[in-house]
């Protein structure tokens, strides 16, 4: 079958998929986007997390079809999607450029600065519900992160640089709203 | 990348205030060891476009899929692939037969593992066939299509099984280097350590007490499942892309099977998904070479997690009977102690993790008189080999439950009377080797034992009380009628580097030159990176050996030679020893290049001890005499250089004694647990670690270390197990839905605490930092459970039955 949707803000076509196929694997082997991650295909990692329409949802429990004509937002486009949010709310198209790196999101940085990356496997995934919590609630409690990011598996890091990486995109997203 | 702190305080190594200055090589460039230098692949990691090995992709490359047999034990009557290979889009279908050479068997240290079943097969999950299809759903739908005849046998699958008269022989005829050691051929291998006289000291013990313990089953659980793409190559060769440990291991292993020589058989690090042990073992590898080779197409092959908990080993599971005395002044007298580990079907590492857990199994303790046998077995379970703390974790588990009890035996604190146990520089090891670097054991343990206590409830007052901070968290939560608080306490010990005798070694080679009027260094190693941040260590010690700022590490591959293994806490050791080396050679040739150039002008050229900083040729005392760019000009100066530590040597088969390990690792734990009795469930409150580390290299890789490693062994403590079925053998739980590891919400805050004592025997005084951690974590989390609710608990994990007497 046919499926078309829009990934990162573009519309994106995908010829001969198999009915039992997955976004994910739709993502990852036919439209050249592997930021995604494989790690479980049974939705309990949280690895191959995207934005459905805005809603955090395991790729890999998604079946391809069910994404036609609705907006998939990838780890890829975080960075692009962040900056288009920024510009829209501020109008002022600077505010991004002066992050320290702009191909970065505010989490994206974030996990970078804080060290919550080792093999990074399940990175992608937690910079897009991580991106989704900041969203939704931009000064969360511990117990808030906690809970939001409880359907993504680490083995590395034990969490603890990932709740910094979180509290430090908050922070400096308030001293930015501040200023 | 630059450390704020480097340029205001004076580097460790410098002059006191008043001496006459004196740099050491290295002090003042900037990004060297010791700084808090960021990870040079975390910005590809956080977008999505690090290349993992199951991400890649080649035109025309076909999917490959793993035939598993569906039971643990049985001979294979017949296998019939007419109707899998017949399926549209299947190019391959491969089983015994079509082998290319008589090599058909792989391990790591006993090559008993065939590549794909012969005639038995030993283990649920055994390789039996393989597909190559255009589609890995058509590779999955063939592979169900290939009709495979079992005629089951009897299984082994424990101690009593396995050593029965009668019992099915796992592997017969054995002529590998243990089978003469052990005293049954379903005994992989065994390891006695004796030392002392234990019945004379028994006779001393005020009190003595025993314990029976059992450890189960733990999966690594990287999150990058087995995966890579096998490319054929125009000469006959195969070009492997990989997520392994130790690339080198694997070539060896491989090239044989598949009837090449080993130049044919190139290898590049992919991607790796994280390791933890769990890819000491080839996989995929052989199996995805194979079927490019035979269809003369790329083949990329990818487990999915339930294939991943067949496709790698386990952590052994062991039964540790334990017995130690003491005086009523609370000194050891005696330990004696069996540790029976279940190596599973295949030898795998089995043999190097019985060496392990024998010549620790008294972990950080000075006891004079002991009486120690470690052994694995064959069984029909699956095989088991590395995992982090290999064969140190089983045994720390054990013997720091035996600390409680003696202590609780004798009224004493458990910290104090460990304390008055603890090992130290000079302490002799039941093994008869003397510890030659720090070891502080006690300081350690006071360490956290100084640190405050978080507060009681956190749930009903206090600054951000939240419901969720409930055992079982908000969902199915009493309002904490029934929790109790519980702190306990634990200490381990751990080798680092590869032990008895083995050669221990790494490669580097190092690159120094001018591109674009700036000096860059090029570092090349095998090392494979996991996840553990050797890529910016290595270019930290470049840095600081070479004074330059531009690093650049070239992908690890085959091209140069064996890195060694990502494991066993070694690779900033032996390939971060190796790079130093390396760039002391650079650096001598620089002064050579230098001196031929520049020698006449200035006096310090001669006689002089020069250094390389910032760029810059520099005297001892900071004069400049030269930069690099305008010594080196268009010249290259290239180093590759072995290295390897001091030796070791192999324990005495019959007595264990031998200077087996090059160095030890130290860390404590103290956890704080909130057990809701009613419902069984436990929060771990706080973790507090105090590791030794010897120099940090990276200040936040190696927190990052012991927050990994505390928490995979709180996830041992109260919920990581491989269930396997005691009557079929059979894998029950092979799925993130059935096999729990911890979430952010299970996880808590884990102080560490890190210590810098230098072992002048190792680089920069480093210790090896990944391992250590895992080993106390566990006990430690048990000790405190202990502490709320009385009970015994002899097993890991702790699961909610055992806490409320429901089993």
């Amino acid at each position: 079958m046919r499926v078309t949707f829009t990934v990162n803000g573009r519309t994106r076509q995908a010829d001969d998929v198999w009915e039992g196929e997955s976004l994910l694997y739709v993502l990852r082997e036919r439209l050249g986007l592997p930021g995604s991650k494989n790690a479980c295909e049974q939705g309990e990692c949280g690895s191959c997390t995207v934005r459905l329409d805005g809603v955090p949802v395991c790729a890999c429990l998604v079946a391809a079809g069910q994404a036609e004509g609705r907006e998939v937002l990838t780890v890829e486009g975080q960075a692009a999607h962040a900056a288009r949010r920024s510009r829209d709310r501020d109008q002022d198209p600077r505010q991004h450029e002066d992050t320290p790196n702009a191909a970065l999101s505010p989490v994206q940085q974030a996990f970078v600065d804080a060290g919550a990356v080792q093999c990074g496997f399940c990175t992608p995934g937690l910079i897009v519900a991580a991106g989704h919590l900041l969203e939704h609630n931009p000064d969360p409690s511990d117990e808030d992160i906690r809970e939001a990011l409880s359907g993504n598996l680490c083995r590395c890091t034990g969490y603890g640089t990932i709740m910094d990486a979180v509290r430090l995109a908050a922070a400096r997203k308030s001293e930015e709203v501040r200023a | 990348m630059t450390s704020p702190r480097r340029a205001t305080t004076p580097a460790p190594g410098t002059a006191p205030a008043g001496a006459p200055t004196r740099l050491v090589q290295g002090a003042h460039t900037s990004g060297g060891i010791g700084a808090s230098v960021l990870r040079p692949d975390a910005g590809l990691k956080v977008t999505g476009r690090f290349a993992y090995s199951s991400d890649l992709w080649h035109e025309d490359m076909l999917w490959g899929h793993t035939l598993r047999s569906t039971v643990a034990h049985a001979e294979i009557v017949s296998v019939d692939i007419s109707e899998a290979l017949a399926t549209p889009g299947v190019h391959a279908v491969l089983t015994w037969d079509d082998l290319p050479t008589e090599v058909r068997h792989y391990g790591l240290e006993i090559q008993d593992t065939p590549v794909l079943a012969h005639g038995k097969v030993r283990h649920h999950g055994e390789p039996v066939a393989l597909v190559a299809a255009d589609h890995p759903e058509t590779a999955r739908r063939a592979a169900a299509r290939i009709e495979v005849e079992y005629r089951e046998l009897p299984v082994v699958t424990d101690e009593t099984s396995a050593l029965a008269p009668d019992a099915v022989l796992l592997h017969e005829h054995r002529t590998d280097p243990c089978s003469g050691r052990v005293p049954h051929p379903n005994i992989v291998h065994r390891q006695p350590v004796v030392r002392g006289d234990v019945a004379r000291a028994r006779d001393r013990a005020d009190v003595i007490v025993r314990g029976e313990y059992r450890f189960g089953m733990q999966d690594q659980a990287f999150l990058g499942p087995e995966s890579g793409l096998a490319v054929p190559e125009e000469d006959g060769g195969v070009h492997l892309y990989i997520a392994t440990q130790w690339l080198h291991s694997d070539l060896r292993q491989m090239a044989p099977v598949l009837g090449l020589p080993e130049d044919k058989v190139r290898m590049t690090l992919a991607g790796v998904g994280g390791a933890f042990g769990g890819r000491e073992d080839l996989s995929m590898q052989i199996h995805a070479c194979l079927l490019a080779l035979r269809t003369g197409r790329p083949v990329k092959m990818v487990y999915n997690r339930f294939e991943s908990f067949f496709g790698h080993v386990h952590r052994h599971p062991a039964t540790l009977r334990y017995e130690h005395g003491a005086t009523r002044d609370g000194r050891l007298t005696h330990l004696t102690c069996r540790i029976v580990l279940d190596g599973g079907a295949y030898a795998s590492s089995s043999p190097a993790v019985v060496g392990n857990a024998a010549s620790l199994a008294a972990g950080p303790y000075a006891v004079d008189h002991v009486d120690i046998e470690a052994l694995a077995l064959y069984t029909n379970n699956p095989p088991c080999g590395a995992m982090r703390g290999f064969g140190a974790v089983q045994a720390c588990f054990a013997y720091e439950a035996q600390m409680d009890k003696l202590a609780k035996e004798l009224g004493m604190d458990p910290v104090e009377f460990r304390v008055r146990n603890a090992m130290t520089q000079g302490t002799v090891m039941p093994t008869g080797q003397v510890v030659d670097s720090p070891a502080p054991v006690a300081e350690l343990l006071r360490r956290v034992e100084a640190r405050p206590l978080p507060p009681q409830r956190p749930w009903e007052s206090g600054e951000g009380a939240d419901l969720r901070q409930l055992p079982g968290g908000l969902s199915n939560a009493t309002h904490g009628e029934g929790v109790v608080r519980g702190v306990g306490y634990a200490v381990g010990m751990k080798n680092v580097c590869y032990s008895e005798g083995f050669d221990d070694c790494s490669t580097a080679r190092v690159r120094l030159e001018v591109m674009g009027g700036e000096p860059v260094a090029t570092v090349h190693t095998a090392m494979a990176e996991v996840g553990q941040g050797g890529v910016t260590v290595h270019a930290q010690i470049a840095r600081t050996e070479l004074g330059v700022a531009q690093v650049a590490i070239h992908p690890a591959d085959t091209r140069v030679g064996s890195a060694g293994s990502t494991s066993a806490s070694r690779q900033t050791y032996v390939t971060g020893g190796a790079v130093k080396h390396a760039c002391e050679q650079v650096r001598r040739r620089v002064f050579e290049i230098g001196r031929r150039r520049f020698g006449t002008r200035h006096p310090a050229w001669d006689g002089a001890r020069l250094l390389l900083e910032n760029g810059k040729i520099v005297t001892e005392d900071g004069e400049v005499l030269a930069g690099l760019a305008e010594v080196l000009r268009d010249e290259v100066v290239e180093v590759v250089q072995q290295w390897r530590h001091r030796p070791t040597e192999p324990f005495d088969p019959h007595t264990g004694q031998g200077n087996g390990h090059v160095q030890y690792a130290f860390a404590a734990h103290r956890a704080v647990v909130d057990v809701d009795t009613e419902l069984g469930l436990v929060k771990v409150v706080e973790l507090a670690c105090a590791q030794d580390v010897g120099k940090a290299l990276n200040p936040p890789t190696v927190a990052g270390q012991i927050q990994g490693g505390t928490v995979q062994g709180l996830g041992i403590a109260v919920m990581e197990e491989i269930v396997v079925d005691p009557v079929t053998a059979q894998v029950r739980n092979p799925s993130f839905t059935d096999y729990l590891i911890p979430t952010i919400l299970d996880t808590p805050d884990i102080p560490a605490d890190v210590l810098e004592l230098a072992d002048e025997h190792a680089p920069y005084g480093l210790r090896g930092v990944g391992e250590a951690p895992t080993l106390s974590s566990t006990p430690a989390v048990l000790a405190a459970i202990r502490d709320a609710t009385g009970l015994e608990l002899t097993r890991t994990p702790v699961r909610p039955e055992h806490l409320t007497g429901t089993e």
